[in-house]
């Protein structure tokens, strides 16, 4: 009797985490959403920098809480959880090495390479525009078959 | 000789109780979840690099504007992909729903949180199959990129290519996981966890599900939000 009155204690407690760890979820991911739209209207590099760090902090915190309690790695022994997550650090170099390596790159090319330079300040138009010229000339190859239809029957 | 055997012996693990305290194939699903996000993490700080080495690069909320059955000029960013995220929350939810329940040895709420789990991911799958299929219309694939930089000069293709192979990867992923919870529920239905006397077989479908998440809310904050 006591054994079942336990079991049933534990999964009303899981039940009531599961819950808990859905609404912060979908919280985060309102906050990150609301970020977003309020991105669109900003032109400010610094200010947009700031929300993109945000969002990437509570891009981690629902890392976090996915691993944590919908992977059960909270609950379980601690050897386990140090086995996973320790390798995993590997991400802190590859992400900063990585991204400084492709600042630098563009750095440089933009100090050396002044085509490159020249290539990114250059405004173009929309490329739909070369998609509709291809459509008339079709369309005007067409006319003028037709237009030739008739002369070779004379 | 017998110093040889009993120096083997005590450098060796002796058995027993296994220090993580779970089972064989569980901590062999985490291990290949772990190779897994190197993998994943290879292919987003790849596109990091090379958006940063890029002086301009589209404007997601330019590109990711339309649903399915939206009028032709509509601009609505970010709508549809909401959707998406919130579809796979929901089917993880449901799947720890199921886990929790074979714990417990439940076997129809097993199979009901199972089939939940399979329709989420049937429906985000249908989403991104239309969400490709759209960008395709619009001239987006592999080596073809129609959208401008956010700053209006000329774009390169990395920013189709990434986009596709990374949600591509990701949605095999999906894929294999809406195949193995199938292979789960076939399981269920037909007792053969009853018959082992443990559902331990859907904490790690579970695992792999989670991570399909967890990978999703990486993609969607590297593509979609910044």
């Amino acid at each position: 009797m006591s054994h079942t009155a336990t079991h049933e204690d534990h999964s009303a407690e899981v039940k009531k985490e599961v819950t808990k760890v859905t609404i912060i979820l979908s919280v985060l991911t309102v906050i990150e959403l609301a970020l977003g739209f309020y991105m669109m209207g900003i032109e400010a590099a610094g200010t947009r920098l700031l929300i993109k760090g945000t969002i990437v902090i509570l891009m981690l915190a629902k890392a976090f809480y996915i691993v944590a309690y919908f992977m059960h790695l909270k609950h379980e022994v601690k050897n386990l959880i140090m086995t996973v997550c320790v390798p995993l650090c590997i991400f802190f170099w590859f992400i900063t090495a990585f991204l400084i390596d492709g600042n630098s790159f563009r750095n440089l090319r933009n100090t050396y390479d002044p085509h490159f330079k020249e290539q990114s300040t250059i405004k173009v138009e929309k490329k739909e525009v070369e998609h509709k010229e291809a459509k008339e000339e079709k369309v005007e190859k067409k006319e003028g078959l037709q237009l030739d239809a008739p002369r070779t029957a004379d | 000789m017998s110093t040889t055997t009993t120096a083997t012996t005590t450098k060796l693990w002796g058995g027993g109780k296994s220090p993580f305290d779970v089972e064989y194939g569980k901590l062999m699903m985490w291990y290949f979840l772990m190779s897994d996000a190197l993998t994943f993490g290879a292919f987003l700080i790849s596109y990091g690099t090379i958006r940063f080495s890029t002086n301009g690069w589209p404007d997601p909320n330019k590109v990711f504007k339309s649903y399915p059955f939206a009028a032709e000029g509509v601009n609505a960013p970010l709508v549809f992909v909401s959707i998406m995220t919130f579809i796979l929350i929901v089917s993880s939810v449901t799947m720890v729903l199921a886990v929790q329940a074979g714990k417990e040895m439940k076997k129809k709420a097993v199979a009901i949180n199972l089939i939940l789990t399979i329709i989420g991911g049937i429906a985000f799958l249908s989403c991104q199959a239309w969400e490709w299929n759209h960008l395709h219309s619009e001239g987006a694939w592999w080596g073809m990129n129609p959208f401008l930089n956010a700053d209006g000069s000329a774009s390169s293709t990395n920013f189709t290519n990434y986009f596709f192979t990374i949600t591509g990867f990701h949605g095999f992923h999906v894929l294999s996981g809406v195949v193995i919870n199938i292979v789960m529920l076939i399981m269920t239905l037909t007792d053969q966890f009853e018959k082992r006397g443990h559902y331990l077989m859907i904490e790690k479908a579970g695992l792999y599900w989670h991570f399909v998440d967890l990978v999703w809310v990486f993609v969607f904050t590297c593509f979609y939000l910044i």
